[in-house]
């Protein structure tokens, strides 16, 4: 048998039609031909500028022409549809009633009584079930975190506390170049790391990421023979010839401190604005940052290469919950 | 064509009855899932027509945007950060260390066609996502819409909230460029800043300490466009169901009621209107990533060395609010008892973000506590009415836009030629007095608007005129046209709307009801 002999399923039930006059089932609009007239332009319009992108992409025209047809197309196609809605569309006002979502009385309280009895059988008459069941429930979730959290990464151990720099490592600039007495000028500035941490590859010299995150220093030519007071009580002989150098990376976020205004001798973070005044020992002067720049000891070593004559005294960077100092 | 082929043409369309082909479908899609009784409730919902409940629906067609142009973008993308020399097209880079995210971001943006436009289309929809879920909440808020029976959308809402801000700055640190490697960065510091848990925190999810073993970008992809995008999708779902469930909220107006709801029908009217606006959403989105350039990242470089930095570091404005806290705070740090709380940074950027989110999320209880109002409310406030609240609302807006203005110290410093400091010092002072003061301003506006006469209305002229005794009189003018027309009493929707019968094979179908008269029975 074919679908066609099942046609006459049943008998249709007839349906009033709504009349058109009817001011709910007009236009909204007071010229409707005018409107649909407008319309039909637009939605036209989409056509043609779809045509265009398409033409735009295929012929790899520039990419504003590409977008610019295709945006107006769909924006020309949506406005069309909308507008048609709006109005040549029925807008009545209609009305639907609001029904009450809350059943009866009875019916809330049935539900809370077969709640209420249901769980007390289960739990109240089968403690020792329900307590083993909530134990192992519990402990399921516990151990289900264990490798989600903790196969993530290493423990942190004291890796924030420590720094490649070492009593005796050589600076080196970013390509991998020590630094003599005569490399900088009075007022200048430069960028270094640890020479430890440099990897040759393909004859080219870079820096392990930690290297660069961690370890990078800024050093400062201050004057050109010796500073006349220490930058802080207590760190005499570890400016020689008027070089200093601090961690680059800032004690409030860890951006590195980027900005250097020669005539103040100001060291400027650009993210928050922290000023550290590098004569006076990075005490920051303005801005959020909690402490000083950490200084980095130096001297030379006897081919006259600077060296760093002791480590960081001090984790570098932001504070952390374990910072000691 | 044949005789024969016709006939049977025409008594197939005959027996199809008055409805043709169309009950046809219905009669099998009834028979087998039950449609009839639902579809025609679905057909006849009614939305009510207002210019602010569209907010809500930039944003979720901005969303659709998100993912259309997200899967396109996935699909070149590498989440990597190993290092690669470049070899691209934008000359300015090659032979540069790069990461292979950062390569194949620029690699979307010049070597693949079109890939430009999705790109700047994707991030510009991000921005139309968040703000116009911010404003379609300020909405909610000043209408009171979130009230009893809709505390729970409210809540969802600012989740999404949430989740979007997490997934925009995440989607942003994806390319690994410099900008974003700095943004992300102090994401690091941020989160390293929390106390008991911070350091293990980073370690786990950075792998190492900072810039960690490269796992960032990985998984910054996979929650990017997999766990939040999830996340989202199913609490629009919820969110959807529920508004369906509930009804619509509408204003007071003539025939309205608590326990109705007037305006337009889901089909064909609002059908047509909202999918005119999806399209002139994702019209206007790819108008933006043709002629407006965001975010282009050749410019900026790689986040390669994590040692090099740009001026005037801004990340997207969503995420302005939390660094003017981060400016304005004081540097004051705990150290004791051999540990260190970064209070300059826990508290503006850990605890500060927690609580604003969760006076949000009390507020609807904390104003049923406080105006002992408990009832269901489906009708929406006009804010004048409500001057408390909306004063209180514009304190919090105005708390928040101080805040994000005070992300641009160092801009506003040098544009109006102010030291830093008095800039800061400004924005430390504002943030306690620009609220205050705004509040105070909006509920004395609200309380005189309540007593203007005709308020809301349009304005009309009045005509001065002078009698020959020279006494002066004002007459009102004609009121204009739009003001004039009288709103109809709104009635159910009507049973069927009026079609034509099939072509003119057949007398118009004969009416069992004189026309205009119509069955209501659901």
């Amino acid at each position: 048998m074919s679908d066609a002999d099942h046609q006459p399923s049943r008998t249709r039930v007839p349906m009033p039609i709504a009349a058109l006059s009817d001011p709910h089932m007009s236009d909204a609009a007071r010229h409707p031909k005018r409107a649909e007239g407008v319309i039909a332009i637009v939605l036209f319009a989409s056509m043609v500028l779809f045509a265009i992108a398409g033409a735009a992409y295929w012929q790899n025209w520039s990419p504003w022409v590409f977008g610019g047809a295709l945006g107006g197309g769909m924006f020309a196609l949506g406005f069309g549809l909308t507008a048609w809605g709006k109005y040549l569309m029925p807008q009545g006002p209609f009305v639907e009633e609001r029904h009450t979502l809350a059943g009866t009385d009875e019916e809330r309280d049935a539900l809370s009584a077969a709640l209420y009895e249901r769980t007390t059988v289960v739990v109240k008459r089968r403690k020792l079930l329900g307590g083993m069941f909530a134990g192992g429930a519990g402990l399921f979730g516990i151990v289900a975190l264990f490798p989600l959290i903790r196969s993530l990464g290493p423990l942190p151990k004291n890796e924030l506390d420590v720094s490649n720099w070492k009593a005796g490592t050589v600076l080196v600039d970013s390509n991998g170049r020590p630094i003599r007495r005569e490399t900088l000028q009075a007022g200048g500035i430069m960028t270094v790391y640890p020479r430890n941490q440099k990897i040759v590859k393909d004859g080219e010299v870079t820096f392990t990421q930690q290297g660069l995150a961690t370890d990078q220093t800024v050093l400062i030519r201050l004057s050109d023979g010796p500073l006349p007071q220490p930058t802080m009580p207590g760190r005499e002989g570890w400016a020689p010839d008027g070089y200093v150098a601090y961690s680059k990376v800032c004690t409030h976020l860890g951006c590195p401190v980027g900005l250097y205004e020669r005539e103040l001798e100001v060291l400027v973070c650009p993210c928050h604005q922290s000023m550290f005044n590098v004569r006076d020992g990075a005490v920051p002067q303005f801005g959020p940052a909690p402490r000083p720049l950490p200084q980095l000891p130096l001297g030379y070593n006897d081919q006259g290469y600077l060296i760093a004559t002791a480590p960081y005294d001090q984790a570098l960077g932001p504070a952390f919950f374990e910072r000691t100092t | 064509m044949s005789d024969t082929a016709n006939r049977t043409k025409r008594s197939t369309r005959q027996a199809m009855g008055p409805f043709g082909p169309v009950s046809k479908v219905v009669d099998e899609l009834d028979e087998r899932f039950g449609v009839a009784k639902g579809g025609r409730v679905l057909l006849d919902k009614i939305f009510p027509d207002h210019w602010s409940f569209m907010l809500g629906e930039i944003a979720l067609y901005s969303f659709v945007v998100l993912i259309a142009t997200g899967i396109f973008l996935s699909l070149f993308f590498v989440p990597s950060a190993s290092d690669v020399i470049y070899h691209g097209a934008y000359a300015p880079l090659r032979g540069q260390h790069v990461s292979e995210a950062y390569q194949s971001t620029v690699n979307i943006s010049f070597s693949v066609r079109g890939g430009l436009l999705i790109r700047q289309m994707h991030h510009w929809a991000a921005d139309i996502f968040v703000g116009s879920i911010i404003v379609h909440m300020a909405r909610i808020f000043f209408t009171g819409a979130f009230r009893k029976p809709r505390e729970l959308n409210w809540t969802i809402g600012i989740f999404m909230l949430v989740l979007a801000v997490l997934e925009g700055f995440i989607g942003y640190s994806l390319p690994d460029d410099l900008i974003s490697g700095t943004g992300l960065r102090i994401g690091y510091s941020i989160a390293e800043s929390q106390p008991f848990i911070g350091s293990y925190m980073v370690s786990f999810l950075w792998g190492g300490q900072f810039p960690g073993d490269g796992s960032i970008i990985p998984r910054f992809f996979i929650i990017h466009v997999l766990i939040i995008p999830l996340a989202l999708l199913g609490l629009i779902t919820v969110h959807l169901m529920l508004l369906v469930r509930q009804k619509h909220t509408q204003f007071a107006g003539e025939g309205r009621t608590e326990h109705n709801v007037v305006g337009s029908p889901m089909f064909p009217s609002f059908a047509a209107k909202t999918t005119g606006f999806l399209f002139m959403i994702a019209g206007a989105t790819a108008l933006l990533g043709a002629f407006a350039q965001i975010n282009p990242i050749w410019q900026f470089g790689s986040y390669y060395d994590p040692s090099k930095i740009s001026y005037a570091v801004q990340p997207d404005w969503y995420m302005g609010m939390l660094d003017g806290a981060l400016r304005i705070m004081p540097s004051w740090e705990f150290a004791g008892w051999g540990h260190t709380v970064p209070l300059e940074v826990f508290l503006p950027a850990v605890v500060f973000p927690t609580l604003l989110i969760g006076f949000w999320l009390l507020y609807p209880s904390l104003e049923r506590r406080i105006t002992g109002d408990y009832e269901m409310h489906n009708l929406l406030d006009r804010p004048r009415d409500r001057p408390k609240r909306t004063a209180a609302g514009v304190a919090m807006f105005s708390f928040m836009f101080t805040l994000f203005a005070a992300s641009s110290t160092d801009v506003l410093a040098n544009f109006f030629h102010v030291s830093l400091n008095a800039t800061l010092w400004f924005f430390r002072i504002a943030i306690f007095v620009v609220p205050i003061v705004a509040a105070l301003v909006t509920y004395q506006i609200c309380l005189e608007m309540q007593g203007v006469h005709g308020i809301g209305k349009r304005k009309r002229a009045v005509i001065v005129s002078r009698s020959a005794q020279g006494e002066y009189s004002t007459v009102p003018s004609a009121p204009r046209p739009d003001d004039e027309r009288v709103e109809i009493d709104p009635e159910p929707v009507p049973v069927r709307i009026d079609i034509e019968p099939l072509e003119n094979d057949g007398e118009r179908q004969p009416e069992t009801s004189p026309t205009g008269v119509r069955q209501v029975t659901r």
